[in-house]
């Protein structure tokens, strides 16, 4: 392979790669740190990508408008996991099988939800800088993706100030560590793991506006995504936000340049086959607690 | 052979001569048709609930299964036009061998890791699928029906029939499990996996026999696919719907008896009929979904459990009568 189209690859793949760990930051906080089977996650990025689409169908910028599904998002986060508590965690019953169940049904209803909707065609949305590119010397890098990019770090560095450095962040940081000893401090475990899922379902919604940015969504999407999602998250060591930087930029990187050898047809499979390898040989991830 | 086999033998033999009596007293081809997706179901139901309702592993991948046993019976009409008896035997056998990896797997990953990874190798297979010509790549492959056997009108009828025999074949095997010694020790791995593997129960060995045989049926479903609907394509057979139904099912119907995954399949098998026919078929797919979260909220232990619990305050009322 040529080196100028190698050097290409992988300049795109750090892009994508970046985005790639925005987009599973919701599922690093909701099934890394809390143990919650999020199985629906990737189906509640596509409908933040939708939810996004209504929005700038009424005019405004979708990064804008993610910004602004946010606060509904983090409402929804929260019942759904008040749901959670309250019919599977409290009673304690073979939940992991139920529990499981539970999220895949959401996902597939949200799934079905959308297509009702919206039919099952590839919708995009228009913004100033989407389909303009940045030339720098030879490579072209679309406009679409830097955004994108600046976001994503914008939101991954938040949040790492905010689980460090913020009262409520530490504490969801302990809940993960030990929720036992967190009772026995005079906090609630329940209520704590309320508000990451909440802020967790949040996040998601900026970055499903991010998910459509950087190219066109169709309601099925969320299929690959729990592909990148959970290899993300898996690779990155469940919960750790500097590991789901890392993890997103391998991800991103290999499939750029299987993008480019292989073709777009074999690029569904890289991300699956990555989580296959690292769940066979190392489970518990780059960064593992 | 206890009362118990024998009535269950006398039972699908009537099954199975009521079948065939159908096949010689129905005309309209859309009643095979529809039948046929019911007992599909039946199959694929069943066998889900061997991994997933006796030892607890949670397959989300069921339509792989599915998927490899309907192209290893494509591949082998293609090349050398086997009859379809033996596109069974070799679509069960290759779909075996997948669950023998998948069911490897659980080695090292429980839990939703284990689900994760049955996702994982079906999009990796699908994407093996569309990106091979020879099975017709993502266009699908026109597949022309040969001749019926001797005994039936149609080829349709016959692939109704050969279904009506998987689905008894596979509630017998899931029986037989069941009521073994087998079925107790996937039950304690359900239960816990670890204090089962102390009292030693060969814990390894189960879950690899299980993993196996529920990804044979399965495949065994698959196989008269392609010459059921002659024609094929990946998106249909790797559908999502496959995955969610032989899980919805089960759980439905109630995992913990045999008749469970029957009950959810004939229940939501005919139930997704009607809709497709008077509404819609994305309807029907949510009718599915949200059937599977009521049930898994509101029934945890399914229409089995909800008859039990009916049943329940009339034995304790009796037994207090009787103290």
């Amino acid at each position: 392979m040529d080196i100028e189209l190698l050097y290409e690859a992988i300049l795109a793949g750090i892009l994508l790669g970046c985005f790639y760990a925005a987009v599973s930051l919701g599922l690093s906080i909701a099934f890394g740190l809390l143990d919650v089977p999020h199985i629906a996650h990737p189906a509640f990025l596509v409908l933040g990508a939708f939810a996004t689409y209504v929005l700038v169908g009424h005019g405004l910028d979708p990064i804008l408008g993610g910004v602004l599904l946010m606060p509904l998002f983090f409402v929804l986060g929260l019942g759904v996991y008040q749901f959670y508590y309250v019919t599977f965690e409290r009673r304690g019953t073979d939940q992991g099988l139920r529990g499981l169940a539970f999220f895949f049904g959401i996902a597939f209803i949200v799934e079905v939800l959308l297509i009702l909707r919206f039919g099952v065609d590839q919708r995009m949305v228009e913004a100033p800088y989407i389909g303009q590119s940045l030339e720098l010397g030879d490579t072209r890098v679309p406009w679409r993706m830097i955004v994108a990019f600046g976001v994503a770090l914008v939101l991954m560095l938040g949040l790492t100030i905010f689980l460090s450095r913020t009262f409520i962040g530490r504490a969801i940081k302990a809940v993960a560590q030990d929720e036992g000893a967190l009772r026995l401090m005079g906090a609630d475990p329940v209520r704590i793991k309320r508000l990451a899922f909440g802020l967790a379902v949040a996040i998601t919604a900026l970055t499903g506006a991010l998910l459509i940015v950087v190219g066109p969504v169709d309601p099925g999407l969320g299929r690959i995504y729990i592909g990148r999602t959970f290899c993300v998250v898996v690779l990155g060591g469940l919960g750790s936000v500097p590991g789901t930087i890392v993890a997103g930029l391998i991800l991103g990187v290999v499939e750029s340049i299987v993008l480019s050898t292989a073709g777009a047809a074999w690029a569904p499979a890289v991300a699956f086959g990555i989580l296959l390898l690292v769940l066979a040989v190392r489970p518990a991830g780059l960064f593992g607690r | 052979m206890s009362t118990g086999t024998v009535r269950f033998l006398i039972g699908a033999a009537i099954f199975l001569a009521l079948a065939y009596g159908l096949t010689r007293l129905v005309s309209n081809e859309y009643v095979f048709f529809a039948l046929y997706v019911v007992l599909q179901f039946i199959v694929l139901a069943t066998a889900w609930n061997i991994l997933g309702g006796y030892a607890g592993y949670v397959n989300f991948g069921s339509g792989a299964f599915f998927a490899v046993g309907a192209y290893t019976g494509v591949a082998l009409y293609k090349a050398l036009a086997t009859p379809i008896l033996l596109q069974v035997v070799a679509g069960a056998f290759v779909s075996g061998l997948l669950g023998l990896a998948v069911g490897a797997l659980s080695l090292r990953l429980r839990g939703i890791f284990f689900s994760i990874a049955t996702v994982a190798v079906a999009i990796v297979l699908e994407t093996v699928v569309v990106n091979t010509p020879y099975l017709g790549g993502a266009k699908g492959l026109p597949i022309l029906r040969p001749e019926p056997p001797a005994l039936f009108h149609s080829y349709l009828e016959w692939t109704f029939f050969l279904m009506a025999m998987l689905a008894v074949l596979a509630v017998f095997c899931a029986r037989y499990v069941e009521t073994s010694w087998i079925g107790r020790g996937l039950r304690a791995i359900r239960d816990n996996e670890g204090a089962a593997e102390c009292s030693g129960v060969p814990t390894l060995k189960l879950k690899l026999f299980a993993a196996t045989l529920s990804g044979a049926l399965m495949g065994a479903a698959g196989a008269p696919f392609a010459l059921y609907l002659s024609f094929i394509e990946p998106t249909s057979v790797f559908n999502l719907n496959y995955a969610v139904s032989a899980l919805a099912m089960p759980i439905i119907g109630g995992m913990s008896h045999w008749i469970g995954p029957v009950i959810g399949a004939v229940l939501l098998g005919t139930v997704q009929q009607l809709v497709t026919v008077t509404i819609s078929s994305e309807l029907n797919v949510l009718v599915v979904g949200v059937l599977l979260v009521l049930f898994v909220v509101g029934a945890p232990d399914g229409i089995l459990g909800l008859v039990r619990k009916l049943r329940r305050p009339k034995a304790a009322s009796a037994a207090g009568a009787a103290a």
